[in-house]
Order: C-alpha cells, then structure tokens, then sequence
C-alpha cells in the first residue's frame, strides 16, 4: 500500500468534516442491507454499544459554519446557542434522513429538550436522552447508568432484531480502547511536537472519526501519526496553549486556525470528548457492561457538564492538563449562551489565577466568522506570556 | 358591565386576605431565617423545584430557596444592581438572572427582604431537579461559603414515564448520601416516622391547592393562575409544606376562592375586583419579576385572566394527582422530584398545556419565554405551533426575563398582548387569525 502524506490524509479528513449530507455513513449504511446508524450529540455516549450491535455510531456535532441554517432559526429564540437550531436544519432539511436512532446525551437543559423536540419532529426515528449519573458511587450511580446502558441495549437489540450478547459488547470495547489510545498517542506527540501536527489538523483527523466505522479511523489515525511524525516542519515562536470551553458546539476550523496564525501551540482542548472520554483501557473481561459504568464514573474526563463532588478536585482536572502538556496558559472559548460552559468560568479562572497559569476568554459560536478580533486577543495573550515569562 | 375600577397607587396595591396572609407567613420564614444564628438553628438552602422540605424539617433545619431570595430582589427592583455586580466580578452576561442576582446580593453584604443580612447555609442540598444550572449555581455557592454540599440526582423523565431504575436511584441517594449527611450536619438523627407526618400534611395542603388551582375551569375564573398564583404556590413551593401552617392557608384560600365562586367575582388584582373577563388563557413559563405588577396590569387591563399555568406546577404537578404519600416516604419524595414540570419532557409539557387549555376552556396559550431560562424555553417555539395545532386556539410569544430589568421592553411586551388579544377576538368571530 502506498503511503499517503500529511496533506492527503488531512484533506480526505477535511472533505468528511465539511461533508453535510454524511456521504460516507450514507454509504456504509447502503453497502449492506439491514445496517442501521445511530447518531449521536455532545458530549459522551459508550459507543461500543451501538458498535456491538453492528451499527454504526455517527456524531452529529451541529452544522458548522458551512451550513445556512434557515428553518432551524424558526424553532429557537436568539438567546440559545447554534448547535440545536442547526442540528434540526439537519433534520428538516433531509442530511440526516438515513439515521435511524439519536442519542442525546445529558449535557445541558438544551440539548435535553431538542431530544422531545425530535421525538415530535421525527416520530419514526428512534430517539433517546441518554442520561448519566453525575454522582459517582458504584453501588448508586454506578447501578443506575448500568440500567441506564441495559435500557439503551434493550432498544438497540430491538432494532437490531438481534441479542446483543457479552462477547460482542467485550469486541467492540478492545476496538474501542485501539481507538482511544491512537487518539491520545496522537494528542501526546501534538503537545510535545506541536509544529508537526497542528491542532487544526489533528481537529480534523479525530473529527474524521465521529462519520467512520472505527477500525477505518484507527487505520487513519495511525496512518497519519506516522505521516506527521515523518514530515520535517519548521518550528515557530509560539506558546503551548490548552484551549477549553468547547466541549459542545464545535468551534469553525478558521478559529483553531486562527489561535494557530496567531501564536498559539494549542497542546490540549476539549473539543468531541466522545473521542477520549474514558482515559485508558476499559477492562476487556467479567461483566463488559459494568466494566464501562466503571470507567465512566472512575475514569473519565472532566468537564462542564460534569458534577464535581469534591471541591478540592475543582477544575485540577485543568490545572495537571497544563502542566502535563507544558502548557504556558488557558483560552478559555465557550460558546455564547453555553450555561455549563459560562457559569463554570468563574471558577475555573479563580483556581488558575490561584495556581498562577495566564488566562483569557472569549465566546464563539459554530458560525462564528470575524476572526480578526479572536486573532488579536489571542495574539496579544501570546505576547504577554512571552513578556511575563522572559520577564 | 364591568365594574369601575379605583386606580390605587403603586404603594396601595390591593391584596386579598389571603395574599395578606401568605405575605405575613413569607416575613415570618425571613425573620426566621435571619435570626437562625441567634436562635440556635442550622439552615440548609436549596432550590425550589425538587424542594424536600419535609425532609429537611425532620433535622430542624430552616430552608433557605435562592430562587425565592432572587425573586425577592426582582419585586424590590434590587435585582438589577446584584446582576450587574455579578457581572463586574466575571460573570456572563448570557447566563441565568437568577444565579446572578444570588451571587451579586451576597457580594453587596446578602441582606433579605426584610433588611437583615442572611445567614451563611450549614449545608448546600443540591437537588439537582429539571434544571442544569442548578447543579453550577451551588458549585458557585460552595466555592464561596465552604459548607458541605449533599447532592440529589433526579433523572429526566424523557421517554414520559419513571421507571424503577429512576425511583431506587433516587432512593438509594436519600438512604445512603442525603439523609446520612443531614443527620451529620444537623446532629439529629433521622425519624421516619417524623417524615411521615410531614407527608401527611403536605398531601391534606396539596389536596386544597389543587382545588384551588382548578376553581380557574369556572367562569369567570374566581383566580388568576399566573399573578395570582404566583402567592397562591409560594408557601407550598416553599419552605411551609408539611406544616399546619400550610394546611391552613390552603384551607383559608379555599374558603376564600370558594366565596368569590359563589359570588360569580373573578380574581382580585392590585388595582381592585378584576372587572368582566373577556380573555381566559393558559401562560407557559415564568413571570418577569422586576416589573410584576406592571406586566399583571396589562392583562387585566383588557379583561384577560389566566386561568392555567405551568409555572405554578414547577413545584410539583399535583393537579395530575400526586400526592406525597406518607406509607412510601422515601419513594414518594423521588416521584415527587421526577414529576416536577421542567423535569418532564416537551412532548409531556404540550400534553399538559393542551389539557389545560380544553379543560378550562381558554382562548389561547401564551408564551413568556424568558431569556435566562434555558430548562423553560429552548423549544417553546415548537410547543407554541403544536398545541396551537392540536387546539385550534390562538397562541402568542412574549420574551421577557425573570429578574433582569434590562431584559423587560413594557412597550414591546404590551403591543404583542395588544395583537393577541385581537388575534383572539378575530377567531371567536371566525376571521381566521392573521399570520
């Protein structure tokens, strides 16, 4: 097989993220019958089960800033974010009419209601709000997201017309757990060699991964960490920025492109979470169900969305990134009108202004065009870093 | 004939015996609250919607709602200055009123309504009921007053139903985080027989309110379900459920519904006896509270009552029968929370809103969106068209916002009320309604 390069790779990645109607899921879905696709929001749903019941898991993470949104508009007020008025325009629209379920995982009350605004504007799909304990104890919100996970199975073996059975759950974890380490072997060679995989690459690269079957994007991932490892690039006077704040609605690839042009190494973010959620391997024996309940509650990220029981735990999830990574500072980057995102700001800036980590925020959405003003922020937080710690 | 109507000045607004009544009980809980440190009494704050009161009776705790203390702070028109401050400190300006206001009132010394400074929470019971920002808001909170923080879970009722995966969930964090940490903070051990007492007088109360909220299918209405229900649901949605106290405002208020019934008088509204009603219609969402009485006036002005909202059942849903049910204490507290309004799912709120509107036989649906409540308003536009659809009735979009007077347009608030009202009349006359 020919190897591919850095650009080729990065540009069949490119045509997939700015692929609107899904052409590839299309196809897979078309190449044998009786496949069915199972779509899914921000943040975080076990896509192993959808995988162990031969389906493919397809993330929906809103329309972007090349889609005209134009009966979305007509179902939001201007005060709630983009991604749920562009993800109906996906649906009234027809791009999604292939996909047989979605999922909606528990983020925020918008996305919660857009899961009942689906179930009235498509009543023949399949349509789940997928909740999530945010209390942490095995015997209590361990019990219950396991109910919650055998309910979701439930369903799916009904539109599989098939049992979904432990080994096939236990495969489609150790497909999964191939993908995640690519995925943060890929995010561990970007922080410590950041001119070689830039973050607006890497972006498309894992973003590659919501519309593919997995082993296709392992395959694809491998393919172009050696691709980028290979390539000599010249290395540019930059900080090492973690960027946080987008865990739902993407930001447009011109803005991470933008931090980049201005002088920022972006060596971590929070974008498509769904991709590395759970940190490290999940158990591939005993009880595959269980075994993801316990990565969930012991073993994942942290977020927004996310409860954290422990006050001394707030926001160090973001403190050790920064200091894992080598990061120099924090763009903190919601989306306007994102209550997780905003209301958790404050408190996250509070503990890094504690810890001594330069900070700055601004707000974006998925359509979000005007650069100028980001570039200048971001350019300027960049030169005082510089300053401050030649300083 | 509608009857002549005294313009009161502001200072004068008119109030049943029974608002009076509930007015009194709200200062004493006030007084109550801000004479706990002298008094030898712990408070626990918590949130309306998923509001265990009972509960936290049962460990002598005094039950403080930043929802009602921001509510407070938007009928005094103090609101808007905490929101700012909240602001200056780093707070968004898209994020919600209410958690701004709380925050900023505690920057600007936490002084109450009753002009005394609040007391700082022993304990934080974060029930984590139909609204995300909740569980944020008491983050905030925490990292501000240090105090330990109980967390209560109540899943989403998406799919229109509870199922036992959701109930022993629910239990299993009563028995084994809520009640422990309770009997921990409190020093008092946990009875549950005391509970089932204060079950028992919750349910008596609830049985009154929804008599009360349900005297709207008359006509006229003798109450007005939004306005006025706004005092009808504060003792109930507050800090009085399961005390005889509520019993007997409920039963006072019943009596007092019960009279204007028998008289055929409609509501009683700040500027006196509501006059003829000549709009009934359904409100979703909460009220603007900065400029209340203003935006009251409006409807009444033109002869509209409210005759149902989904505000007043944020607090519970007991009009579709619930009960808190003293033999099944721990699993009547988790139904109670799964069935809270902005815990059910859009598809269960068009259902409710549609009854409502065929069984108190209402002109139409309004909608008061409010711009900082996402758990409310993402999707009242598809709730508008649906039951618009299903009812064949007129139904109207107003945007307003809880307790943010910028946010408050009186001029743009009343032309919409204006044209809907005309909407309304167009349909009874068979014009069809303009687009």
């Amino acid at each position: 097989m020919t190897e591919k390069t850095v650009s080729e790779i990065v540009a069949r990645c490119e045509a997939l993220y700015e692929d609107l109607n899904f052409t590839a899921a299309r196809e897979w879905k078309e190449a044998e019958p009786g496949r069915k696709v199972i779509g899914y929001l921000p943040v975080y749903v076990p896509r192993e089960l959808i995988h162990a019941a031969g389906m493919l898991p397809l993330g929906i993470m809103g329309g972007g800033d090349n889609l005209e949104v134009i009966h979305g508009d007509a179902y939001y007020q201007s005060y709630i974010c983009r991604i749920p008025r562009s993800t109906i325009e996906l649906g009234v629209s027809g791009r999604v009419d292939f996909v047989d379920g979605m999922l909606f995982p528990s983020i925020c009350d918008v996305i919660r209601n857009l899961s009942g605004m689906w179930k009235m504007l498509f009543p023949d799909v399949y349509s789940k709000y997928f909740d999530v304990p945010q209390t942490y104890k095995d015997e209590i919100g361990g019990v219950f997201y396991t109910g919650e996970m055998r309910e979701l199975l439930s369903d799916l073996e009904k539109m599989a017309g098939r049992k979904i059975t432990d080994d096939d759950i236990r495969h489609s974890i150790k497909v999964y757990n191939e993908n995640r380490r690519l995925v943060n072997e890929l995010y561990t060679f970007r922080s410590e060699k950041p001119w070689q995989a830039p973050a607006s690459e890497a972006y498309l690269v894992i973003r590659a991964g919501l519309v593919l079957p997995v082993e296709e994007h392992s395959k694809l991932l491998r393919q172009y960490i050696d691709a980028a490892m290979a390539e000599e690039r010249p290395i540019k006077d930059n900080s090492k920025v973690v960027v946080t704040g987008m865990f739902c609605e993407q930001p447009p690839l011109n803005l991470i492109k933008s931090l980049e042009l201005s002088g920022c190494y972006v060596v971590d973010d929070d974008f498509m979470l769904v991709s590395r959620w759970l940190i490290g391997d999940v158990p591939t024996d005993g009880d595959p169900v269980h075994n993801l309940s316990q990565a969930f509650l012991h073993h994942s990220m942290s977020t927004a969305a996310k409860y954290e029981p422990d006050e001394k735990e707030k926001g160090q999830f973001l403190v050790r990134t920064v200091k894992n990574t080598g990061a120099e500072g924090v763009i903190f980057a919601a989306t306007s009108f994102c209550d997780p995102a905003l209301l958790d700001r404050p408190m996250l800036q509070n503990i890094l202004s504690d810890a001594n980590i330069p900070y700055i925020a601004f707000k974006y959405a998925e359509n979000s065009g005007q650069m100028q003003p980001i570039r200048e922020q971001a350019g300027t937080f960049v030169d005082s870093i510089k300053l401050w710690s030649a300083a | 004939m509608r009857p002549s109507v005294v313009k009161a000045k502001p200072a004068d607004a008119l109030k049943d015996a029974s608002m009076i009544k509930q007015k009194e009980m709200m200062a004493n809980h006030y007084n109550r609250l801000t004479s706990s440190q002298e008094n030898g009494e712990k408070v626990a704050s918590t949130f309306v919607p998923g509001n265990l009161n009972e509960l936290i009776m049962c460990f002598d705790l005094v039950n403080n709602l930043p929802e009602v203390n921001a509510i407070q702070s938007g009928l005094r028109k103090q609101s808007g200055a905490y929101i700012m401050e909240a602001e200056r400190s780093g707070h968004s300006e898209d994020v919600c009123t209410y958690v701004k206001s709380d925050l900023g009132m505690m920057m600007k010394g936490n002084i109450g309504p009753n002009g005394k400074e609040l007391p700082k929470p022993d304990v934080l019971l974060l029930s984590y009921t139909g609204c995300f920002t909740f569980l944020k808001w008491f983050e905030l909170l925490r990292e501000q007053y240090k105090c330990p923080t109980i967390f209560l879970q109540t899943p989403y009722m998406a799919d229109g139903k509870v199922t036992p995966n959701m109930i022993q969930y629910m239990v299993k964090q009563l028995k084994e985080d809520v009640i422990p940490t309770l009997e921990e903070v409190s020093g008092v051990k946990f009875d549950i027989d005391r509970l089932r007492e204060y079950l028992g007088k919750s349910a008596k109360a609830e049985d009154d309110l929804v008599y009360i909220l349900q005297s709207g299918k008359n006509k006229p209405s003798p109450i007005d379900a939004y306005f006025g229900g706004i005092y009808y649901i504060g003792p109930i949605f507050g800090a009085f459920r399961g005390t005889d106290d509520a019993i007997d405002y409920y039963r006072f208020l019943r009596e007092e519904v019960d009279q204007r019934m028998l008289k055929g008088l409609g509501p009683v509204t700040p500027d006196g006896p509501m006059g003829e009603e000549k709009y009934r219609l359904v409100v979703e969402g909460p009220p603007n509270y900065t400029s209340f009485r203003q935006f009251w006036k409006m409807f009444y002005e033109e002869g509209a009552t409210v005759v149902a909202s989904s505000y007043t059942k944020v607090g519970g849903t007991y009009d579709y029968g619930f009960r808190h049910d003293p033999d099944r204490p721990l699993e009547t507290l988790a139904e109670y929370c799964l069935g809270v309004y902005t815990n059910r799912s859009l598809p269960m709120r068009i259902d409710m809103l549609t009854d409502y509107i065929n069984e108190y036989e209402a002109d139409g649906l309004l909608i008061n969106s409010i711009k900082s409540c996402n758990s409310f308003s993402a999707g009242q536009l598809l709730i508008m068209r649906e039951v618009e659809k299903r009812t064949g009735k007129p139904a109207a979009f107003i945007e307003t916002d809880l307790v943010d007077p910028r946010y408050f347009s009186a001029a743009n608030v009343k032309n919409r009320l204006e044209s809907y009202f005309q909407m309304v009349e167009q349909k009874r006359s068979g014009k069809g309604v303009a687009a």
